[in-house]
């Protein structure tokens, strides 16, 4: 396990058609690199998880990638929409798109539950709102001490989990630190796990804040240095504001949109 | 919204906030307001973001709630699940500080969609953090430009939750919070009424009349007997908002 092989070979031998796919993220260590190399190898009818879908969802949604996502923020953060996101939502562009929406807090729950092993994951949330109406992943459960009624959301295992890191060795252990929101969970909850790393190191020293992902528990690494631009790696790089501002313009038109995916990903050599 | 109306927004949400608070800020506004308010009157302000962030100092806006100077700053970087169980869920934290496309009388919420859910005019981003933030932090406040399309009689669909439709609702949902006590616009300040739960203007800004605040409202607005004149921004409140947004 964690056999360290190229990005293309792991995407490859991970990813196919029809797969659930969960990408984390949370607006650090965002898989770009993933997701680019997923729609050059013409990927399709997957159904992707991210708490925030960010550019990288984007990208492959407006690239036809996907025909479902489950989700819980979907903007370009500080910027405004994700507008091949909306594309697909209110015209059905490239084509339709299911969507299942959370919180960020519910969605979390689905992954906890899912990397314990457990059927269900509760929390408080969810209550009063409208979100239970249209999500039916999204239920009550009456505690079995107090009688007190809680949220309760199915356990989420995805066929794959992709994640970016700073870090693996040769081992395929890899260390990941700075912001790490949900990524442990997205691997351990996923069948087949991989990780793109800025570097691979000869031996992995812990940073202070540094969450280890031991090789066993991760099917493939791949060496992709830069692998999370415009998002960005701790110690590495730093958020591309100014691609994120950028977006938006490109993203607003469908004949920009995939300029821009032919120019930077489909055209671009592995 | 003009510049100084924007301005005058952020420095009475800044000034809402006291020291030594708690606060969970989503990005854009609150966030603005939430570091002016470090930065001036409450340095022991502890900023809370959804990525994992507490106690973040940051010395520039950050555009994101993960941009990497909120992490370099912060007293601890903890993962998602724990921000929103630990830390959110718990109800440890003081104020949750709210943005939103649509706001109704009782202070719900909508930054899900306009128009039907399955066939929507406007897709907006969703729910992210807010529903829970909006259920478990001990009070609410809310930053939203004041118009008719933003201040509506029915929302087209409620993410978060204020009142409900009334007293007792946030009890009988099982909301730990006791929900939104202040909304600030670009106009003015509304408070709910502690009886019936419903938005009153209690404030307006400088150079701006009830009448404005009422024609920018999408329902029959309650205004106090005795609406105050919001005190307007001080040099230093520009000066160190100024210093902010530099570099952002």
């Amino acid at each position: 396990m964690g056999q360290v092989m190229s990005l293309g070979e792991a995407v490859e031998s991970l990813v196919h058609d029809g797969d659930v796919v969960a990408m984390e993220g949370f607006t650090h260590l965002i898989p770009f690199a993933a997701g680019h190399e997923i729609i050059r190898q013409g990927r399709r009818n997957l159904s992707l998880v991210r708490l925030t879908p960010d550019l990288v969802f984007d990208q492959m949604i407006g690239a036809g990638c996907a025909d479902r996502l489950v989700f819980s923020w979907g903007g370009n953060p500080g910027v405004g929409s994700l507008h091949r996101f909306r594309d697909a939502v209110e015209h059905g562009w490239p084509g339709p798109l299911e969507i299942e929406e959370h919180s960020h807090a519910g969605l979390t729950a689905r992954y906890v539950a899912g990397a314990a092993g457990l059927p269900f994951g509760i929390l408080r949330g969810y209550s009063g709102t409208g979100l239970p109406a249209h999500t039916k992943n999204i239920a009550t459960v009456a505690c079995p001490f107090t009688g007190e009624e809680i949220a309760a959301v199915p356990a989420l295992n995805p066929d794959v989990g992709i994640v970016h890191a700073q870090q693996a060795d040769r081992e395929g252990n890899v260390q990941m630190w700075g912001i790490t929101g949900v990524q442990k969970e997205a691997i351990l909850a996923s069948s087949r796990s991989l990780v793109t790393v800025e570097e691979v190191v000869e031996r992995i020293d812990l940073r202070p804040g540094g969450v280890i992902i031991p090789h066993w528990v991760v099917t493939a690494v791949a060496h992709a240095p830069g692998g999370s631009h415009p998002s960005y790696a701790a110690g590495y790089s730093v958020r591309d504001n100014a691609f994120y501002e950028s977006w938006d313009a490109i993203s607003r038109d469908r004949d920009l949109f995939g300029d821009w995916i032919r120019r930077h990903v489909t055209g671009a050599a592995r | 919204m003009n510049g100084a109306s924007a301005d005058m927004m952020a420095v009475a949400a800044a000034r809402a906030l006291r020291d030594g608070q708690s606060c969970f800020v989503g990005i854009g506004a609150p966030s603005t307001a939430a570091n002016l308010a470090r930065v001036t009157h409450a340095p022991n302000l502890v900023l809370i973001y959804e990525s994992g962030c507490i106690g973040s100092k940051p010395k520039k806006l950050p555009l994101s709630i993960g941009d990497g100077e909120l992490a370099d700053t912060a007293d601890a970087v903890v993962s998602v699940p724990e921000i929103f169980s630990y830390w959110l869920q718990a109800g440890r934290i003081d104020i949750g500080f709210l943005g939103a496309a649509q706001i109704d009388r009782f202070g719900n919420l909508n930054s899900t969609v306009i128009g039907p859910y399955d066939n929507p005019a406007t897709r907006l981003p969703g729910a992210g953090g807010a529903p829970e933030i909006a259920a478990s932090c001990k009070e609410v406040l809310i930053m939203i430009h004041q118009s008719r399309r933003t201040f509506v009689d029915k929302l087209d669909f409620r993410t978060s939750v204020g009142y409900g439709d009334g007293p007792g609702d946030r009890e009988r949902f099982g909301l730990r919070g006791r929900g939104p006590t202040m909304v600030i616009t670009d106009l003015g300040i509304m408070h709910p009424d502690p009886y019936t739960c419903e938005l009153v203007l209690t404030h307006v800004h400088p150079g701006v009349e009830p009448a404005d605040v009422l024609e920018a409202t999408g329902w029959g607005l309650k205004i106090a007997g005795d609406v105050a004149r919001t005190e307007p921004p001080t040099e230093r409140e520009l000066v160190a908002l100024r210093r902010l947004q530099e570099g952002t």
